[in-house]
């Protein structure tokens, strides 16, 4: 899984040359012949990576949840980054944000 | 939560217990604090208690009704009598003794509490209190005492808490649990003399004293905290003395500062104690933040950075970790920077966490800027603070606060300084205003150019019909004279003539009559109406034009030229639209620049600016071309021009609305034909497309032989 999300990072980094302004990117088709899952990639315009690692037993979501989810992602991300007490790069330990994406991964199962 | 079936005497009783927590006065809420000193004087597990608190509904609703009140009354006494707790239990327990609840040191509660009162009904009997609060210190020492981090309580609550309380000893957790906390945070009240920050009040006790000291290290920082002071029922004469203790503190204060606000905020910490609400800022506290931020930023109702705020409470000895949930919670508008109202909750926020309060999950409603409509919010954070870190947040969802209205009273000014920095503006598109403008501008360039019979203006309306040519002509006079006199006046003739326009000419040379006739009409009419009408024009233009950037089509009206490139007129009309109706010229040169148009249908605001540029090109080519095109677009707009007037002619002349109204039908029926056209010039394109594809096949088959 590790290595197939910097695979993903990898295609991503190349995906940046041409569209950079493709926000969304949907990395669908990333099936591990053993193990079914999804991984979708976001990148923000400030080359940020969201990566969302996603188990096909659940019946696979639609392009638009995924969507939403990374713009709520995105949203909170921002929100975070808001703080002059964070430092980019480190651990994000926002109460708020993780309860977010808690909420936000419970919708979805 | 099933029904309550109560005892006389349990009736009573709980009902005393009530008033004791009903705080704000509120009459139907508990406050968390002191129900959960309550509970703890209860003598009972922490886990007890909480389930308690679920049982009865509390931690759903996020505060003790009087329902829920009396019903976590009922199972503190199922508990205390050994049953388990159960929901049914509360009305099958047959003879259940009243829930006993621990107090400590009666006889100087029941003194402090007293003196308490006495003293906290007059303020200025601080001196008389501070002698005892050493004593006390020391006597408590022995006791169980109660580490209340600030004495928020008022004396008078303890007053009926104490006939409440039982005498007994309190058991030493809760002090111990109590103390934790209290000396965490506080500065301590032992210390009173403490330089600076605020004085914390620390719960007296053995261990505090020495604490207290380092705690409030916090310079200039003063001591708002006093009303979040918990005080635990067991420690109702400790919190009286410590009450006590807090006027002697914070008199005791060395640093103006703190003095002056200590008072003050002991005044108000008696007022206010009442409310109990633990997040409610006093008069004084806030002022005293007010001033902290005028350090930082001036201007009240500017921001504060973030970076220079980060500065600001670094110097709290927070933790990094702590600071920047406060900040999450404060910042409300999540801008980056605080503004009077984020700044002050902020403040609030670590001078609570260094009393020994928790974070709350959510902004307390106290501490929400005023800007917007403040929902009831949990007291969060303060009781439970014993539970820990994340405990408040699942006790106290959002519950009703009284203190709103005392905040809203408060801070009227700060509200509307901070809805105007809070709130993001919206920026309103003024059409209206850019519109008038570039149709001045379009009526002086349009004034110059009518002079040329030719120009584009005089095109439109002379291709539509004589009648438009006379128009055109009186446009062009009107449009000349525009041009000569006064830009600004002039402006207005040309500007106008989309409305008059369907006035005049009915069917499809209503546009370019109409133009006409709103030369004429509107030269007569007052300059103030020119102005508006022309933005409506330009505005009806835009939208319709938008809107049906096809329909130029319909210019086939003007029959001035066979459709040659329906589409490209379109898109000339279009942007000739845009432009202004009148300036017929614009509309020629939009016809050969059309293509380059065709953003039209973007935005409307996106026409105004092209509309500028292209009067400034269509002078030169409006006179050479003739451009049925051109009158057509000059139809369509006119004929949107005349629906954006609508709405201000009502406000105007009655002739205005009916123009406006005439106009409308009038693009009504110019877009319908246009409508109507292309539909047929699409079914010929696929047509032809079809028998392409045929020929297509035909040809294939030999090919491949």
């Amino acid at each position: 899984m590790v290595h197939t999300s910097l695979d993903v990072v990898d295609e991503k980094i190349s995906a940046m040359g041409k569209a950079l302004v493709d926000q969304r990117e949907l990395y669908l088709g990333l099936l591990y012949p053993t193990e079914d899952y999804k991984v979708y990639g976001y990148v923000t315009n400030s080359k940020v990576k969201f990566v969302m690692v996603v188990d096909s037993s659940n019946t696979a979501l639609r392009d638009n949840e995924i969507r939403s989810m990374f713009r709520k992602l995105h949203n909170s991300y921002t929100d975070v980054m808001c703080n002059p007490f964070y430092n980019p790069g480190d651990r994000i330990q926002s109460r708020a944000f993780d309860s977010m994406v808690t909420s936000m991964m419970i919708q979805v199962c | 939560m099933e029904g309550l079936t109560l005892s006389d005497a349990e009736q009573k009783y709980y009902s005393d217990l009530f008033s004791y927590c009903d705080i704000e006065s509120t009459k139907k809420v508990a406050a968390n604090g002191r129900v959960l000193e309550l509970f703890r004087a209860a003598q009972l597990p922490n886990d007890v208690v909480l389930q308690i608190m679920e049982l009865c509904g509390a931690t759903r609703l996020g505060y003790f009704g009087r329902s829920q009140f009396y019903i976590a009354l009922k199972l503190v006494a199922v508990a205390q009598s050994g049953f388990p707790l159960r929901v049914e239990s509360i009305n099958t327990v047959k003879d259940l003794p009243l829930p006993r609840f621990v107090a400590s040191k009666n006889e100087q509660e029941s003194r402090h509490a007293a003196s308490y009162s006495s003293d906290s009904e007059n303020q200025g009997s601080y001196s008389g209190v501070i002698p005892p609060p050493p004593g006390r210190g020391q006597v408590k020492k022995g006791s169980v005492s109660h580490d209340t981090v600030q004495p928020r309580t008022s004396a008078d609550q303890q007053e009926p808490a104490s006939p409440v309380v039982s005498p007994q000893q309190s058991p030493p957790t809760s002090p111990h649990t109590w103390r934790k906390h209290s000396r965490h945070p506080s500065g301590g009240n032992s210390e009173r003399p403490l330089a600076g920050p605020g004085p914390f009040w620390s719960p007296f006790g053995e261990a505090q004293s020495g604490s207290s000291a380092g705690d409030a290290v916090w310079s200039g920082h003063s001591p708002p905290p006093p009303q979040e002071t918990w005080v635990s029922f067991a420690d109702t004469p400790p919190t009286s003395t410590l009450l006590t203790m807090h006027p002697a503190s914070v008199q005791d204060q060395t640093t103006v500062r703190t003095v002056a606000s200590a008072t003050t905020a002991n005044e108000i910490r008696r007022q206010s104690s009442s409310y109990d609400d633990p997040w409610k800022i006093t008069d004084e506290q806030r002022q005293y933040y007010v001033n902290q931020f005028k350090t930082i930023q001036p201007d009240l109702n500017g921001f504060i950075p973030g970076s220079a705020a980060k500065e600001f409470f670094t110097k709290s000895k927070l933790p990094i970790l702590e600071l920047s949930h406060i900040w999450e919670l404060s910042d409300f508008d999540k801008d980056g920077a605080l503004t009077l109202d984020e700044f002050c909750a902020a403040f609030h926020l670590v001078v609570a966490r260094k009393n020994g309060y928790d974070l709350p999950e959510k902004l307390p409603e106290s501490l929400m800027p005023k800007l917007i409509d403040l929902e009831d919010s949990a007291d969060v954070g303060d009781q439970p603070g014993e539970v820990g870190y994340s405990g408040s947040p699942a006790e106290a969802p959002p519950s009703k606060s009284p203190s709103m209205p005392s905040l809203n009273q408060t801070w009227p000014e700060l509200n509307q300084s901070s809805e105007d920095t809070a709130i993001v503006h919206p920026v309103p598109i003024r059409m209206t205003p850019s519109k008038i403008h570039m149709q001045e501008m379009e009526l002086k360039r349009t004034g110059s150019d009518h002079t040329n019979p030719t120009s584009p203006l005089l095109v439109k309306p002379s291709d539509l019909s004589e009648e438009s040519k006379i128009n055109s002509s009186v446009k062009f006079a009107s449009g000349n004279t525009v041009g000569q006199q006064q830009a600004g006046v002039v402006a207005h003739p040309p500007a106008v003539p989309p409305r008059p326009q369907p006035s005049q000419a009915p069917g499809p040379v209503v546009h370019r009559p109409v133009d006409a006739d709103g030369l004429i009409t509107h030269t007569s009419t007052s300059p103030q109406q020119i102005p508006e009408q022309p933005n409506f024009a330009d505005f009806s233009q835009f939208e319709v034009f938008a809107a049906s950037n096809v329909n130029e089509e319909q210019d086939d009206e003007a029959e001035k030229h066979p459709d040659i490139l329906p589409v490209e007129k379109a898109s000339d009309s279009a942007s000739s639209l845009r432009v202004a109706k009148t300036d017929s010229k614009i509309e020629e040169k939009t016809a050969a620049s059309v293509p380059a148009n065709v953003s039209k249908g973007t935005t409307p605001l996106a026409p105004p600016p092209k509309p500028v540029r292209r009067r400034l090109k269509s002078e030169d080519e409006l006179r050479p071309e003739v451009d049925e095109h051109t009158q057509k677009t000059g139809v369509l707009a006119a004929v949107l021009a005349s629906q954006p007037s609508i709405p201000r002619s009502v406000g105007k002349d009655k002739k205005a609305i009916q123009a406006s109204i005439r106009r409308n039908k009038e693009t009504n029926t110019v877009l319908a034909r246009l409508n109507s056209e292309l539909q047929q010039q699409l079914k010929d394109v696929l047509e032809e497309r079809i028998s392409l594809e045929v020929q297509l096949e035909q040809l294939r088959p030999f090919s491949h032989l």
